[in-house]
């Protein structure tokens, strides 16, 4: 890659939209009432999430919130996840969150409706970066743990 | 010029830089700016070419046949035992056992020397800047046997206190362990006194030398300590192979750890009867090529004026740190008096993962993230940081080239 094409590289993963949404994380803190919760962990750097989910009668997310400490691109990718899930159906956002890890890894992520993709297109630089697409995804297992009610796997075998 | 000029005239970077092929690739059309040593050093093309000749030529398994090869392979390996005797100034080369690491060697006094003999309650003092692999065996201890771990704390600028230490070692303690130089604050502990303490109070000491025989000169009699851990790859060696040096009365009281091949006497169906020392830790095909790898890379390090490489190394951190505080948003974690080449720091809004991978893409290599000393880390309220190592074969440029970086993470990420 020539240094010009690095340097797009790198300005597309850090992009002004990834950056707002870590400095000023949406649903950010303890959410009030919740039904379900769960922790991500990342051993390989120590950071920590923990998602924040309350369902309705219907198991429709109609609350979701995350706090936690990390990089950029964990905290971006929580708070953009947070904001996508609010008010989906657990079959809904079960899609939105396969096609999300597609995306991230580079493959094929046409699962995700068309709105969704545009949203999410701000992420799909991680793809170029194998070694922070755990940061991006720490959340998003969080979520899926805290719906399942299990624990963390990562976590395991940490403690 | 400064200060370098003057060590150049003992220790020449540039001559030493061409020793090591790796220095001259790029990463990502980059300039390779290597600043992990401290994880993983580089290796000089001998240690390189020495495996592959002594692999092509002279390879067979050790202690085993009565063939020629058989016989050429065990004197490379016991002459590299010889050579970690010289490096460490060892009474005995009986008293090196080869490890896979310095992991292992530190699990080898926990399991064979500590493990028998411990109770409930006993105390094992350590300090909070360890590495994991300086605590979890000791942990398991804690776990297993109902030891108790006495953590000792070290001042905001990462010096051990040896009063704060010897507070610590009481009637119930069976061992201080304790690092020679600190993997993330660079601390470099004054181990002659800690063992001098220790010692007055009948406990003996182990150091972990993964990161102070590398820059340190190491008197194992002089320093007086019991056990010595090091590994290989940091030394700019091959992986695979580390050493323990301990007392020969020490190992002489040793249970065997791992059972297997080479460490028997004889091998009844009823009974058993173990080797002396070294040969009983060493059960199974020990690292042979390895071991010559390590011994011209030991080689290496003592053909070079070690006083001028560690004056070298304190200048590159020196300018370094020099350079930083020109950012005010960067906060040194480890500024102990007499310490090391390693610089781990904190930079206002920026994560240490997200710093380093802007660096990476200016071919500079740190390390971010807790590197295995979460004790530590919680000492200082972080979860993370970054650190640059330096190693012999860095030079200002690198420093420069880290700087640079950091001017530039700070652009894309605030």
């Amino acid at each position: 890659m020539t240094d010009l094409a690095m340097d797009s590289a790198l300005r597309e993963l850090y992009q002004e939209v990834i950056l707002d949404h870590s400095r000023h994380p949406r649903h950010y803190g303890v959410l009030e009432g919740a039904s379900h919760k769960a922790e991500g962990y990342n051993p390989l750097c120590g950071d920590r999430v923990t998602v924040y989910l309350k369902l309705g009668e219907d198991g429709r997310i109609t609350d979701v919130s995350f706090q936690g400490k990390g990089c950029a691109i964990s905290q971006a990718s929580a708070s953009m996840m947070t904001d996508l899930l609010k008010g989906r159906s657990q079959g809904d956002a079960q899609r939105l969150m396969e096609g999300f890890l597609h995306l991230v890894r580079g493959e094929d992520a046409s699962g995700l409706s068309q709105d969704d993709r545009e949203t999410l297109d701000v992420m799909s630089g991680i793809s170029e970066f194998p070694m922070r697409v755990k940061c991006a995804t720490l959340a998003w297992h969080a979520y899926k743990n805290a719906l399942e009610g299990g624990q963390n796997p990562a976590e395991e075998g940490a403690t | 010029m400064t200060a370098q000029s003057k060590i150049a005239a003992s220790f020449d970077v540039d001559k030493a830089r061409a020793d090591f092929p790796i220095l001259s690739r790029e990463v990502y059309g980059k300039k390779l700016v290597y600043l992990d040593s401290g994880a993983s050093a580089q290796k000089p093309r001998i240690v390189l070419d020495a495996m592959r000749d002594f692999a092509q030529s002279e390879y067979a398994n050790v202690h085993r046949g009565v063939h020629f090869l058989s016989a050429v392979a065990t004197d490379r390996y016991e002459a590299a035992r010889q050579k970690v005797q010289s490096f460490l100034h060892a009474a005995s080369s009986d008293e090196i056992v080869f490890t896979k690491g310095g992991t292992e060697a530190i699990n080898l006094v926990s399991y064979s020397w500590l493990a028998p003999t411990i109770q409930p309650g006993d105390e094992i003092v350590l300090t909070v800047m360890e590495h994991h692999s300086n605590i979890v065996p000791w942990h398991f201890l804690r776990e297993r046997a109902g030891a108790i771990l006495r953590w000792v704390d070290i001042g905001d600028d990462g010096a051990l206190d040896v009063e704060a230490l010897d507070a610590a070692i009481g009637p119930r303690t069976k061992l201080v362990a304790v690092t020679h130089m600190s993997n993330v604050l660079g601390t470099v502990t004054p181990l002659q006194q800690i063992v001098a303490r220790a010692h007055a109070k009948g406990v003996p000491v182990l150091a972990d030398g993964c990161q102070g025989a590398v820059h340190e000169t190491v008197d194992v009699q002089a320093l007086d300590v019991d056990f010595y851990a090091l590994t290989g790859h940091k030394l700019y060696g091959p992986t695979g192979i580390g050493a323990l040096y301990a007392k020969s009365a020490r190992l002489k009281g040793m249970r065997p750890f791992n059972g297997g091949g080479e460490m028997i006497r004889e091998v009844a169906r009823d009974r058993i009867s173990y080797a002396d020392p070294p040969a009983r830790f060493e059960a199974g095909t020990p690292p042979i090529i390895e071991s010559v790898g390590l011994a011209v890379a030991l080689d290496y390090l003592m053909g070079l004026d070690r006083k001028a490489v560690a004056a070298h190394e304190r200048d590159l951190l020196a300018y370094a740190r020099e350079q930083v505080r020109q950012f005010n948003w960067l906060k040194v974690i480890g500024d102990a008096p007499d310490k090391g080449a390693i610089l781990s720091f904190e930079a206002e809004g920026m994560h240490a993962h997200d710093l380093a991978t802007i660096l990476d893409r200016e071919g500079v290599a740190v390390r971010a993230g807790h590197h295995c000393a979460q004790v530590l880390m919680e000492r200082f309220g972080v979860t993370s940081t970054s650190r640059a190592s330096f190693a012999l074969y860095n030079n200002r440029a690198d420093v420069d080239a880290l700087i640079a970086g950091l001017s530039k993470a700070r652009e894309i990420l605030t």
